[in-house]
């Protein structure tokens, strides 16, 4: 492809899938929204953003009002904004069943709002003279690190890569949100003041112990960085690649990916194995198949994920399970064996097998967490390596590490890393001051961790007449 | 299928005849022929045409109108401070003449103000009445401008002077007199009064009323303003409304003027707005920031709504309901305070936003509450204290959602 043509890829395959509303719609909207009392919406966002208060805000003319609202409880609410699964979150809980109100496009133009400033609308807490390491610039630790600012702290985030964001920067789907847009929100952000330590690896670069010395609390917030394995003969091919790394080079916008394969077989159920089918597809990709060991109704991709794939032309092929990848050097094809789901149990049938020519094979088969860092740091981790936290302050076994996100969730939305960051700043504020209360300027976010009760209405006066 | 007989939308108000009950009230739709005539091709009714003057004509300022948008709408209310017609006499006679030549059905009628002078008033009317017109509509009510010139409300609010100004009229007038009224008086009823003593022929109502729309919170100067500043306008449009239907059913219910027409005015949006006008004892309405707001077209769906209703109700004319309703308007102590409702809300269209919930609970009686037990979000009212206020049906989103239901009430 000539660099016209490849430009042009980015432009037209990946611009963005839900625009940002204009101002007469955002007027529109916003007035639909019945303000509700005990609002579904808000129980159903992880960050319990006062989702009817901020709408109410952009109805009334005031984003900036409105921006302050979602960044106070959840500081990455201007990437949830594009990022969100809002389908299956806070519109899908909206009283509105047909058309609810499009909450994430608000917000997003509430946030935008707020980025238009440059300016965030709260600043860091005064300093308290204690020291917190964040481990891992993903949605979790930039979280916490945000929180921990506001309640004074000095902290050094410690990312093991050359960019923060972690998968908001390099693994959202490209026409959800860029590497921009994630990295724009963190520099505002990081306008309270964090110490960014970039390229540093715990192990490698830096050993816990002397983490653990140096500060008096760790947020563990390492994410899921090892990919999962096939184990079949053939994995180690050139062409067959992990989805992640896939996308970060498409995101990145690598020139030689665009016609770099006719046909791509993508393996995997879940959201990452849509989002590597349809950047296959938009890089030109003549023929992309999905390959599913289970059935259809097993698949963890949300419906409208799965939608967008078979929009984009996409074949999905289910209870298929890839048994050897075929080729001398290269990719030239993967052999499956049909299953059934027995019990729960996948059962490849035994005899029979058929292949599929491609010559690129892009693994989405999870993620999991890099194990040897909470070891590192001497901290309990599960039997599928997730680190073992206190449900309510997110402290791990050891008394000063805390951990949230993906590592401890096995893998959930960007808005699910954002609340456990806030929880566990938080949850490290109490054990270093203990019975502390949260004072004026971090009440509102605090009160936010566990959800702000609707109070049920009881008259003091004991009768009303 | 058996073919039913068509209604007859056609209207009389003070002898004046038209198609339909729907007239442009005087205002810029009804400014010049080229408009007037446009809007009879849509099917209007009539006209009142932009009110006339002296020679010279009046200067108006820009910029003229404001408006206040209400939950995302546009135009809830809407405010002007443009004078009378700022055109030539001569030319909008010709105008007029021209039009009731190519129009001779609908109803044109002349909204006239001139000083307070007996030969002012004399020559005006001879020369409307030499255009052709159908009738006469005295402007006592432009609230701003023309007042500070002893016209318009400067003479509406002063009963002596409406009573004279209209016999100044009706010693020369041929054709019936409208009596416009100013609603910025405490009570519409003696001017309405005084305008029946001078022999007008009828009454219309209402003209606007005195309003500021507020002040731009960025720039700390007035909306809508002319080189920074502000004077106060006339507010109209769907706000002011039931301050209108008050003040017509208040005229209608007078036993001094009860049998005087009135053409209805002030926020009619729709054919049901001019029913209730209707209703309440209009003859007919006039129609101005509806028309401001989307043009003459809307007389489809007024004549469409209108003929629909009253088939389905068998009012074969419009003198079969005017003025039906008026008589169960009565004085807050003629109201049975035995008369008692209570809430009731349909747990199967409920969808549970607890909108009513937070109403009555913080601005109300504290009657409805919410059984959470099982992830219930859905309220129910405790009726033994409900005091039938209404409040929760009229914030609910859902129709019929919330019904108030006729519980028997106690003596009081
Ligand atoms: C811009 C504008 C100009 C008006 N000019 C006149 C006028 O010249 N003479 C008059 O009698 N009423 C005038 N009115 C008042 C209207 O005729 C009418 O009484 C009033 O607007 C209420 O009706 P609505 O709510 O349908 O607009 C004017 C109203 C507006 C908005």
């Amino acid at each position: 492809m000539t660099p016209s043509t490849t430009k042009r890829v980015w432009r037209d395959n990946f611009a963005e899938l839900k625009k940002p509303l204009f101002r007469e719609d955002a007027r529109v909207e916003s007035f639909r929204c019945l303000y509700c009392y005990d609002a579904p919406c808000v129980k159903a966002c992880p960050t319990r953003i006062d989702i009817p208060r901020f709408i109410r805000q952009i109805a009334t003319d005031d984003p900036l009002g409105a921006g302050e609202t979602i960044l106070e409880a959840n500081a990455l609410g201007h990437s949830c904004a594009r990022v969100c699964p809002v389908e299956a979150l806070c519109e899908g809980a909206c009283v509105y069943r047909d058309k609810p109100v499009p909450i994430g496009r608000l917000q997003r133009w509430a946030t935008d709002a707020v980025h238009a400033t440059g300016e965030l609308p709260f600043e860091p807490g005064a300093d308290n003279g204690r020291r917190v390491a964040v481990v891992g610039a993903g949605p979790a630790g930039v979280a916490c690190a945000v929180y921990l600012r506001r309640l004074g702290y000095a902290v050094t985030l410690f990312e093991k890569r050359e960019l923060p964001g972690g998968l908001n920067t390099f693994g959202v789907a490209e026409y959800k949100m860029d590497s921009r847009t994630s990295l724009d929100e963190l520099e505002l952000l990081f306008q309270l003041g964090c110490s960014l330590v970039k390229g540093c690896e715990i192990g490698k670069d830096l050993r816990a112990d002397a983490v653990l010395a140096d500060f008096d609390a760790v947020f563990l917030g390492i994410g899921l960085a090892r990919a999962r394995r096939l184990d079949i003969p053939g994995e180690n091919l050139t062409g067959v690649m992990n989805a992640l790394t896939f996308i970060e080079k498409v995101k990145g916008r690598d020139a030689k990916l665009c016609g770099s394969s006719k046909a791509t077989v993508v393996i995997g159920g879940g959201n990452t194995a849509i989002d590597a089918c349809t950047h296959s597809k938009r890089t030109g990709a003549r023929d992309v198949t999905l390959a599913y060991r289970r059935g259809p109704a097993d698949m963890s991709a949300y419906d409208f994920e799965i939608a967008l794939a078979k929009a984009d032309g996409v074949s999905l092929l289910t209870n298929a399970a890839p048994v050897r990848v075929l080729g001398k050097s290269r990719v030239e094809g993967v052999e499956f064996a049909p299953t059934k789901v027995v019990a729960g149990e996948v059962v490849a049938d035994a005899g029979r097998r058929f292949t599929l020519p491609c010559d690129r094979v892009i693994k989405a088969i999870g993620q999991e967490t890099e194990r040897s860092i909470p070891i590192q740091f001497g901290v309990a981790i599960d039997a599928n390596g997730a680190v073992k936290v206190d449900a309510k302050t997110l402290r791990t076994s050891k008394t000063k590490v805390f951990a949230g996100g993906d590592a401890v969730n096995g893998g959930k939305e960007v808005v699910n890393a954002a609340a456990d960051g806030k929880r566990a700043a938080w949850g490290i504020h109490r054990m270093l001051h203990p019975g502390a209360k949260p004072g004026p300027r971090n009440e509102y976010w605090v009160s936010t961790i566990e959800g702000r009760a609707v109070a049920p209405i009881v008259n003091p006066m004991g009768s009303w007449s | 299928m058996k073919k039913k007989a068509r209604p007859d939308l056609s209207a009389a108000c003070a002898g004046i005849k038209s198609p339909n009950p729907f007239w442009l009230a005087s205002s810029p739709p009804s400014n010049s022929a080229a408009q007037v005539m446009r809007a009879f091709e849509y099917g209007w009714g009539g006209v009142v045409w932009k009110t006339l003057g002296q020679d010279p004509p009046v200067v108006n300022v820009t910029s003229r109108y404001g408006a206040c948008d209400f939950g995302g709408r546009k135009v809830a209310g809407f405010n002007n401070i443009e004078l009378i017609s700022d055109r030539p006499l001569a030319v909008n006679l010709k105008e007029i003449l021209a039009v009731k030549k190519r129009f001779p059905d609908r109803a044109v009628v002349a909204s006239l103000m001139v000083p307070c002078e007996r030969k002012a008033w004399h020559d005006i009317v001879k020369k409307v009445l030499d255009a052709g017109c159908d009738g006469i509509e005295l402007n006592f009510g432009c609230p701003h401008g023309m007042t500070e010139r002893g016209m318009g409300a400067a003479v509406g609010q002063v009963p002596q002077y409406v009573k004279m100004v209209t016999e100044f009229v009706k010693e020369k007038s041929s054709v019936p007199v409208l009596v416009k009224l100013t609603p910025n008086v405490a009570d519409i009823r003696p001017p309405a009064r005084a305008a029946k003593a001078g022999g007008a022929d009828g009454v219309s109502l209402i003209n606007t009323i005195n309003s500021l729309m507020g002040v731009d919170v960025e720039t700390l100067t007035p909306k809508f303003a002319v080189a920074g500043k502000a004077a106060h306008g006339g507010y109209c449009g769907p706000a002011v409304k039931p301050i209108a239907l008050h003040m017509v059913a208040a005229i209608a219910n007078d036993p001094q003027t009860r049998s005087l027409p009135i053409s209805g005015i002030g926020g009619i949006s729709n054919w049901s707005d001019a029913v209730e006008f209707m209703l309440l004892g209009a003859s007919n309405v006039q129609l101005c920031t509806a028309v401001m707001h989307h043009g003459f077209r809307i007389i489809e769906d007024l004549n469409a709504g209108l003929e629909g209703w009253m088939r389905r109700k068998g009012f074969m004319t419009l003198g079969r309901f005017v003025g039906r309703s008026a008589p169960d308007i009565v004085e807050w102590k003629d109201l049975d305070l035995r008369h008692k409702t209570v809430a009731s809300i349909d747990k199967n269209k409920c969808i549970g936003c607890d909108v009513c919930y937070a109403a009555c609970n913080d601005a109300a009686h504290q009657c409805i509450a919410i059984d959470r037990k099982g992830g219930n979000r859905k309220p129910h009212v405790i009726e033994s204290d409900c005091v039938g206020c209404n409040l929760c049906s009229l914030v609910c989103p859902v129709d019929n959602c919330i019904a108030m239901k006729e519980v028997p009430g106690k003596e009081h």
